[in-house]
Parts: C-alpha cells; sequence; structure tokens
C-alpha cells in the first residue's frame, strides 16, 4: 500500500519539473547560505582555539605581570622556589612588507601542546631550534610568504601552526623583538605551590581565549545575516510545498476515498518532504563549501584588518559540519512543509478540491497572519524599547522582518481592493480582480522578495551613514600632514631633531598593549597640542580635559570601551600601573572594536618606559608635506611605507572599513538573488495553474500577446508594491542595525543618514527581478498554441 | 452485501439545520445492480458517500459485509474502503501524475492485491489496449471514465458505489461506459449501487430506488 502511495504522490514531481527544481534549488541555496557562513564561523573558531592552545591559554593558566613584559630573572626564581612554570615571549615582528606573529618558546619545560607536533622528531632539528642561528617554524605558507626575507633564521614549515605564525626558541625570539631578558608570560604547567608572587597575576585557562570574545559579535552578524539568507530560501520551499500540496489537493481526496488513512498520507507526505530534503541538503552543503572558500579569503583579511587575527584561507571541515548541514535542511523543510501538512490533517475528505477553497482558507490565514505580524511588532517595540545586548537586537531584527513579511499579504490585499474599486474598465476589474486571486500563490515570494529588499535597505542604509559618518570622522582625526615611523630609537631621536626647525610641530605617537578592566587594550601617550585640542571627535568631556589629560590627572577613553563597561566623565578607570585613574572624556572610534586609552605622554613613558618611540605624526604647510617627505626618506632612508602622508593613511582606513563590509555586501546579493529566483519559479509554477482563468478572458477577446503584457505589468506592478513597502521596513531595519545592534556589536554609536539615490536603484533592480521572473511565463503564455487553451473548456482542471 | 437501516442525515447547526433524508432503509445484494435516483439536492451523493464511509450518518447503520461502518474507526473505514469497495466518481478523479495503467492498477495496489493479468485484461475489455501510457490529461472524458471504472474494479471488490457515472459524458459515450461497467460488474459478481438523476439511465438497471424528500421511495 504504501510504495503505491508513495510513488503516486512522488510522480506528481515527475510532472511538475519546474516546481520539484524549485523545492530543491530553495532548500538546497537555503542550506548553502546557512552552512556556508557556519562553516566559515567554524574555521575561524578552530583557528582561534589553535592559537590559544598555541600559547598554552587554552589548558593552561598563565603568570602576568600586569605593568607589561616580565624580567627574565623571575622566571629563574620562581622555578628555583619549585614553581611549575615555562617562559613565553610573544610580539609581532616586523619584515619589509608587514608583520608576522613570533611566539618563543623554551622547549625543556614547555607543556605538550605548547610546543609544535613533531619539533622532537630528529635530534638535529631540536639543536638546530635550540641554538643560534636557531630554526623558525610555520605553517607552510608562512614558510612560503617569508621565504625572501632577509635576515631570518632558518625557517622549517610545519604543518599545526597557523598562517602568520612563527614559533622560535625564547631566545631567538627575544632577539628578534629587541626583547632581550623579557618574557611576555609564564606557562603553569602544574599546581601552583603557593601565593602568587608579588606583582604576577594568574590567568586561569580560557578556550578560545581573548580573540574568539573578541571576534564573537563579528561571526554573530555573519550568522544572523545566514540565518536571513536561510529564511528566504525557505520561503522558496514553503511555496513550493505549499503549491505542491495545493495541487494534489484532488489526488488526496480520490486517494482516502479509495482507502488510504489520512495518518498514513500525512507520514508518506512528511517522509516524501525528508526524502527531497535529505536530498536538497546533500547539494546544499556542498554549494555551501563552495559559498565559505569563496567568502573565507575576504573574511579572514577582515579579521586580520579589523582583530589582527589570523584565520586560515583554506577550509578544513568535520563530519558534524555536513550532518549539521543536512540537520538544517530536514528542520528547515519540516518549518516550511508543517502548515501545510496541518491543513491536510484538518481537511474533510469530502472538502471541495478546487483553488477556491485554498484561496478562502488563506483569506482566513490572511487574518492569523495580520494578528501575527501585529504581535511580532509589539514584541519588536519592547525589545527596542527595553531590550539590552547583541542577542536582543537580533531577537528585534527577527521579529520586525518576520512581522513586516506576515504583514505583506494584507497589506497588499487592501491595496489591490482599494485599486479595484476605483477601476471602471472591465479589463482592468478583472485585472485587479485576478491580481488578488493570484497572491496566495504569490505571496510567499513576494514576502522573500520584501525581506531581501528591506535587508537590502536597512544594511544599505547602515554601510552608507556608517561611511558618511567614518569618512568625516577621519578628516576629521587625520588632520596630520605626514605619519612618519623611525626603525630604531636613536634614529627616532635624530629624526625628532632634524625635523624640529622643519615643520610646525611633531608629535609623538606612541602606543603599548596592555589590559584593562581585564580586556585587551591600547594604551597611547599624547601630547599638549592643538592638533588634538581642535580636531579630536570627542562625545563626552569634562570643561578642562586637554589640560588634565596633558597635566597627567585624567584619561581619555573610546566609546567602545565606555559603553562595554559604561564608563564616562566623572568615572575612574584602572590602567597597569595607575588605578583609578579619573575619566576626562570619551572619543569616538569607529573600525576598531578594541578598548582604547589615552593619557598624557609624560605619563605614557613613566608608567611604561618600554614603550617604544618610534611613530611621530608631523605638522607641517600642506604644500610643504610632499618634498618634507622625499626629504625624510633620502635623509635617512627609511622604507616608503615608514613616511605616509594623509591621504595615504585615510586610503588604507576606508579600505579596511570597506572590507569589513565585503562578506555582508556579497550576503546581501545572495540573498537578493535567491529571492528574485523565489518570484521567477513562484511565477512559473502559477502559470501552469493560471490557464483556467486566463483561457476565458481570452476566449472572450483578448489576445495572447495582450494577456501576456498584463502577465508582466501584474509582476512589475507586485514588484514596485513590494519595494514601496519595503522602504519604511529598511529604514526601521537601517535603525535598528546603527542604534541597537552596533552599539552592542562593536560599540559604535552613528547617526543614520538617508541615501534615497540608493532606494531608486534599487528599485529598478526590484522591477527588474520582477520583470526577469514574469518575462518566461509571459512568453511562454504569449507563444501558447490555441488548442492548449481551448482544452481548458474541454477538461475539468 | 451493502445494508443501509433507518439513516439518517442532516446539515447545519440549531435553527439553521436541515434534515436531508432520514428513516432511510435498504439492502443490496452480491451481484445486484441497484439505481438510486432523485431530484438535485435530494442527498442522493451524501447517502453514496455514508455508504463509502466517507461521512458519518447522524442516525442509523451501514453495514458491508456485515461490518457497521460507525463502529470503525477512520483507519478501519479506509481499509475497508481499499479492500472492499470499488468507487467510481461523476469527475473521475484519476491520479493526474500517473498514467492510465498505472490509474487503473492504482487501488488493487494499494489493497495489495495487483494482478497484472487482471489489470491487462481489464484495459483490454475496456477498450484502452494501447492507451496505458498516456496520461489523464491526454485522455478524452470517456477514456477516463473507463479508466476510472477499471480502477474500480481491479482490486475485485465485492460493492461498487458510483455517483453519476456518465453524468460528465456525452449520452452514446455514456451509454457505452454504463454498458460495461454493468457487463463487469455481472462479470465479478459485486453488489453496485449506482447514483444517477437520468431517468433513462435509472430504468436500465434491474432495481430502482427513488430519494424523494428525504424519503425512500
Amino acid at each position: 500500500m504504501y510504495r503505491a502511495a508513495l510513488s503516486a504522490l512522488l510522480s506528481h514531481w515527475w510532472r511538475h519539473k519546474v516546481q520539484l527544481a524549485s523545492l530543491l534549488l530553495g532548500l538546497a541555496l537555503a542550506t548553502a547560505l546557512w552552512s556556508g557562513v557556519q562553516a566559515i564561523n567554524a574555521q575561524a573558531r578552530d583557528s582561534y582555539d589553535r592559537a590559544a592552545q598555541m600559547l598554552g591559554q587554552g589548558r593552561y593558566a598563565r603568570l602576568v605581570s600586569p605593568e607589561g613584559p616580565m624580567d627574565q630573572a623571575r622566571f629563574a626564581a620562581l622555578r628555583r622556589a619549585g614553581w611549575p612554570v615555562s617562559p613565553l615571549i610573544e610580539g609581532r615582528l616586523r619584515l619589509s612588507d608587514g608583520s608576522v606573529r613570533l611566539i618563543g618558546i623554551e622547549p625543556l619545560t614547555a607543556p605538550q601542546g605548547v610546543a609544535p607536533e613533531g619539533l622532537e622528531a630528529t635530534a638535529s632539528d631540536f639543536a638546530d631550534f635550540l641554538r643560534p642561528p636557531g630554526l623558525l617554524l610555520a605553517a607552510p605558507e608562512t614558510v612560503e610568504a617569508l621565504r625572501d626575507e632577509p635576515g631570518l633564521p632558518p625557517l622549517r614549515a610545519v604543518e599545526g601552526i597557523l598562517p602568520g605564525v612563527v614559533v622560535a626558541d625564547i631566545g631567538i625570539a627575544q632577539g628578534l623583538l629587541g626583547m632581550g631578558g623579557q618574557l611576555s608570560a609564564l606557562i603553569v604547567t602544574g599546581d601552583v605551590p603557593g601565593e602568587v608572587a608579588p606583582g604576577l597575576r594568574l590567568l586561569p585557562p580560557q578556550s578560545g581565549g581573548d580573540m574568539a570574545r573578541l571576534t564573537d559579535s563579528f561571526h554573530l552578524n555573519l550568522t544572523a545575516f545566514g540565518l536571513l539568507s536561510f529564511a528566504v530560501g525557505l520561503f522558496i520551499v514553503h511555496a513550493a510545498i505549499g503549491l505542491g500540496f495545493e495541487q494534489r489537493r484532488a489526488m488526496f481526496r480520490t486517494l482516502r476515498a479509495l482507502g488510504l488513512p489520512l495518518r498514513d498520507l500525512c507520514l508518506l507526505l512528511a517522509a516524501e518532504v525528508a526524502i527531497l530534503a535529505v536530498l536538497a541538503g546533500l547539494i546544499g552543503v556542498a554549494l555551501g563549501y563552495v559559498v565559505a572558500a569563496a567568502l573565507l579569503p575576504d573574511v579572514a583579511a577582515t579579521l586580520r584588518g579589523l582583530y589582527g587575527a589570523e584565520v586560515s584561507g583554506s577550509l578544513s571541515l568535520s563530519p558534524a559540519w555536513w550532518l549539521g548541514g543536512i540537520a538544517i535542511a530536514l528542520a528547515g523543510a519540516a518549518v516550511a512543509a508543517g502548515q501545510s501538512l496541518w491543513r491536510l490533517w484538518r481537511l474533510p475528505i469530502l472538502a471541495p478540491a478546487q483553488p477556491r477553497a485554498w484561496a478562502r482558507a488563506s483569506d482566513k490565514a490572511r487574518r492569523v497572519q495580520l494578528a501575527g505580524a501585529a504581535l511580532l511588532f509589539l514584541v519588536a517595540l519592547g525589545l527596542g524599547i527595553w531590550g539590552q545586548g547583541l542577542v536582543a537586537g537580533f531577537a528585534l531584527l527577527g521579529a520586525l522582518l518576520l512581522g513586516a513579511a506576515l504583514a505583506l499579504p494584507p497589506l497588499l490585499a487592501l491595496v489591490l481592493r482599494l485599486a479595484a474599486r476605483s477601476a471602471r474598465r472591465p479589463l482592468a476589474q478583472w485585472f485587479w480582480a485576478d491580481t488578488r486571486q493570484q497572491l496566495p500563490g504569490l505571496s510567499l515570494a513576494l514576502m522573500a522578495l520584501l525581506l531581501a529588499l528591506a535587508a537590502n535597505i536597512g544594511v544599505g542604509t547602515m554601510v552608507a551613514s556608517f561611511r558618511a559618518t567614518f569618512t568625516g570622522w577621519l578628516d576629521q582625526r587625520l588632520v596630520a600632514e605626514l605619519y612618519v615611523t623611525a626603525e630604531t630609537e636613536p634614529q627616532a631621536a635624530e629624526l625628532r631633531e632634524w625635523l624640529a626647525p622643519r615643520s610646525e610641530a611633531v608629535l609623538p605617537v606612541w602606543s603599548v598593549d596592555r589590559p584593562v578592566m581585564g580586556a585587551p587594550t591600547r594604551i597611547y601617550g599624547v601630547a599638549d597640542h592643538a592638533t588634538y585640542r581642535d580636531n579630536w571627535p570627542l562625545i563626552a568631556a569634562q570643561p578642562d580635559v586637554w589640560q588634565a589629560v596633558a597635566q597627567g590627572r585624567g584619561a581619555l577613553i573610546n566609546e567602545q570601551m565606555a559603553r562595554r563597561n559604561d564608563l564616562w566623565p566623572g568615572d575612574a578607570v584602572d590602567i597597569p600601573g595607575r588605578a583609578g585613574m579619573p575619566v576626562v572624556g570619551v572619543y569616538s572610534d569607529y573600525g576598531n572594536p578594541q578598548g582604547q586609552v589615552m593619557i598624557g605622554v609624560d605619563l605614557l613613558v613613566a608608567l611604561y618606559p618600554d614603550v617604544p618611540r618610534l611613530r611621530h605624526v608631523v605638522r607641517v604647510a600642506p604644500t610643504d608635506a610632499p618634498a618634507l617627505a622625499v626629504a625624510l626618506r633620502d635623509e635617512f632612508g627609511l622604507p616608503d611605507d615608514n613616511v605616509t602622508d594623509q591621504a595615504s593613511v585615510k586610503a588604507f582606513s576606508l579600505r579596511v572599513f570597506e572590507r569589513t563590509f565585503t562578506v555582508t555586501a556579497a550576503l546581501n546579493v545572495l540573498t537578493l538573488g535567491v529571492a528574485g529566483l523565489a518570484l521567477l519559479l513562484s511565477l512559473l509554477t502559477l502559470a501552469q495553474m493560471r490557464l483556467p482563468q486566463l483561457a476565458p478572458v481570452w476566449a472572450l477577446g483578448l489576445t495572447r500577446a495582450g494577456l501576456a503584457r498584463l502577465e508582466l505589468a501584474r509582476a512589475l506592478m507586485l514588484a514596485a508594491l513590494v519595494m514601496v513597502l519595503a522602504v519604511p521596513v529598511g529604514l526601521v531595519l537601517a535603525w535598528a542595525l546603527l542604534s541597537v545592534v552596533n552599539v552592542a556589536a562593536f560599540g559604535w554609536q552613528l547617526p543614520m543618514q538617508v541615501f534615497p539615490a540608493d532606494w531608486l536603484r534599487l528599485a529598478v533592480l526590484a522591477l527588474l527581478a520582477g520583470g526577469l521572473a514574469a518575462l518566461w511565463p509571459a512568453w511562454r503564455l504569449a507563444r501558447m498554441a490555441p488548442a492548449d487553451l481551448v482544452k481548458v473548456f474541454a477538461h475539468e482542471r | 452485501m451493502l445494508s443501509v437501516t433507518d439513516l439518517a442525515k442532516s446539515y447545519g447547526q440549531g435553527d439553521a439545520r436541515v434534515a436531508l433524508f432520514e428513516g432511510v432503509s435498504f439492502d443490496v445484494a452480491a451481484g445486484e445492480a441497484v439505481a438510486l435516483t432523485g431530484e438535485s439536492g435530494s442527498g442522493k451523493s451524501t447517502l453514496l458517500h455514508l455508504c463509502a464511509g466517507l461521512d458519518l450518518p447522524d442516525a442509523g447503520q451501514v453495514r458491508i459485509g456485515g461490518r457497521d461502518l460507525a463502529a470503525l474507526s477512520e483507519r478501519g473505514r479506509a481499509g475497508l474502503r481499499r479492500g472492499q469497495i470499488g468507487l467510481v466518481f461523476q469527475h473521475f478523479n484519476l491520479v493526474p501524475s500517473l498514467n492510465a495503467a498505472d490509474n487503473l492498477a492504482f487501488q488493487a495496489r494499494l489493497a495489495g492485491r495487483h494482478d497484472p493479468a487482471h489489470c491487462a485484461d481489464l484495459m483490454a475489455r475496456l477498450g484502452l489496449s494501447g492507451l496505458g501510457g498516456r496520461y489523464p490529461e491526454q485522455l478524452s472524458g470517456g477514456q477516463q471514465q473507463r479508466v476510472a471504472i477499471g480502477r474500480a474494479l481491479a482490486a475485485r471488490p465485492g460493492l461498487i458505489l458510483a455517483d453519476e457515472p456518465t453524468g460528465n459524458l456525452d449520452e452514446a459515450t455514456g451509454d457505452a461506459v454504463l454498458d460495461l461497467l454493468l457487463d463487469l460488474v455481472a462479470d465479478t459478481g459485486a453488489a453496485l449501487l449506482m447514483v444517477t438523476h437520468s431517468e433513462r439511465l435509472a430504468t436500465r438497471l434491474p432495481r430502482r430506488l427513488h430519494l424523494h424528500s428525504g424519503r425512500l421511495g
């Protein structure tokens, strides 16, 4: 019985290949975008974990000095006192083209997992590693990149080390980093025998380390967009399954009349959906791999640019990811088919099988949808007013988008009803009435289009607002004409002396990286100069802010640090070496998720004598800057990268900014593409079912070409209506992204600006998508043989 | 084979409740062919649906092969339809995505009684040889109804319930289809209850029941 019934049910798809293709494609695309994003996240998290493991953060506690690097003598003293510790040094090794992260370990005392595997493979390797000139271990791609770098010890490729990371013996690393006799931390390899030594702090083991915490918001953003793409794809699946069920209503009735119990019918349909979902899931995860592989280099570059996080550019995925992809396809199919199965379960065996019954059911469903939309809008409103944090922000976006999607069919029905009332000519009356009748079949595709357009407007507005604010902020903040980095401190001193008579001012840009309030933070020293007083973009400040900073009485902090820790002028912040430093101002600092503290440069040098004193900004008449830059390079033999002008720094900053949104833009375009596809597939599927409605109008005197034009006009009109409704939804979305999600994710609050020209471009795209989607069905209608239309009158369809 | 006792059915609720018929009783023996006639809206099709277990009566009993349909679960009634009843609808109700041969064999397959030789024989007797690969939309109305009759008979049911089986066909085609139905039912020894609004067709069957003003005459 089951075999015969299942083959009858499946035969429907064989006879409706476009519908089958739309179902499989929709689910495959939804799965692909979702699992692609998951693959990227998994790859990045794996990289963080591996990085943390290499530093001993993952499995081992560490002893650090709140003051920064510690003296090597501490290691010897603690070992003598019986402490199970191993020394570690870490820093950026500057190269002719960029830098790498250099980790120095002591292999004899380093615990398992900290030293790269395979180091002890041969005695000669081990000896080479320990004795000068040393041996640098790195991932094969890093070794390849460093092959021509002069002045480095021999390199050896080792699997398992992250790209961009180089491991060396501690003595060799100290020499390369210019940190002789200093250590970054001590790895604790066993039980601590007593109280932690004075001046040191014990950090517990952490999985994933700081990097995972720092990048959480970035990955949550990606996940949210993956989820949006998945939801848009599910609309296609929902539409395809819904139509598949509607078209088979007569078959279901016949099957039941012929003796197939309702429960068995529902189980068979669920099995059918599961079979199709597994098939689509397999295609989807394969496509997801392609999506992830295509996007990963950009994501890796963004993570490197924004967070300094090294993520491998090649994918290595676990079986769990593949199974997860299939599972999400099954879950998506279950969600998409749930409503149809529920309707079937509740449908009396003798219910009429005509589409009108479905439409009536949709009238009722529309009222339920409207109520659901109102409820979701209330939830969104509540979250907007009272919600806090990133999860609440994304819940707000979800409620808003889903509410808007649910509200679309009733709103469109209302607009069409009003249009029908105002229509005078019979053809116009038929056009509006017929469009309304088509709404149930098209509404899911239109909802998908609304989501994609609204997301496009929202994200577009956010990025454009961000870009405008960021550019203005850069103009304000980057006022110095030249940025100079000396190669050594003696050279820096000479450089200052040489520049003094040739410029208006030479201001230090010195900084140290120290943990502040448990988070990695950069502490800058700032000179008392009009360059800062007149231009630095402060968003909150006490009256004598610059004087207080210059005299070492107060500190400025960046907005993200202020928001994260709720620190504002009048509060105090503990920085290493100076507890209870008053906060005297907060400045905006876009494009950087890390915390920053600015103190007077004299205080910086006093607190952190080891601060590198290499970077400076030079104030000079703008017209003199190019000549001065050339003279600086000639006089001191500085590489081009060490002397940059304002325009180059701005261009670099904007490049980093643009890259941050590359992946978001790619997902946005993909989502819009999926929505366009949803519309095309829905129109194609509906085209077959439309003949009974079109044939009588044709018989009454309208040409096939005329009908085709009307079909095209209908698609364009619906796309335009959806676009109009997408604008307010997109703007609310942009507000939520700028005022809630960005603040929670990055700590930046940005003023919202609107860009109507972008909407116009998007409207053209929407019309193009609608027009292209309707073109094929309309063309087929225009060329349909009259005999096929006549058949409508010969058969009960 | 079919026994109907004091059957009553009404529609609507409360004051709007309208009795369709009540106190309807009749039997149809194995091998017997009975026409059920009545005006439009008299409840003929509803009575047939009750006999098929597609709907349940307000009162009274329907027994098929001695089994009370009301006492069976939905699953039980479905099993009974699958194995013992052959249904022929006015609008054929073929599965549009199956070809003629598969449609004809469909109920027999559902019932687990598929006999390819019997189905081939039915195809031939119904004049459908050579049309087995065609889909319903590629068949004429008469051909579709012949497939539907074949489907009803393929599982060798004890009772055939036909609802206006020729109502959608022209007179000549309708007569030909009815001849085939009566011949095949006579050959199988099944009981036949056929709803029709046509006096002319009703006289072709040996026994006739007339539903009028909610009563059987």
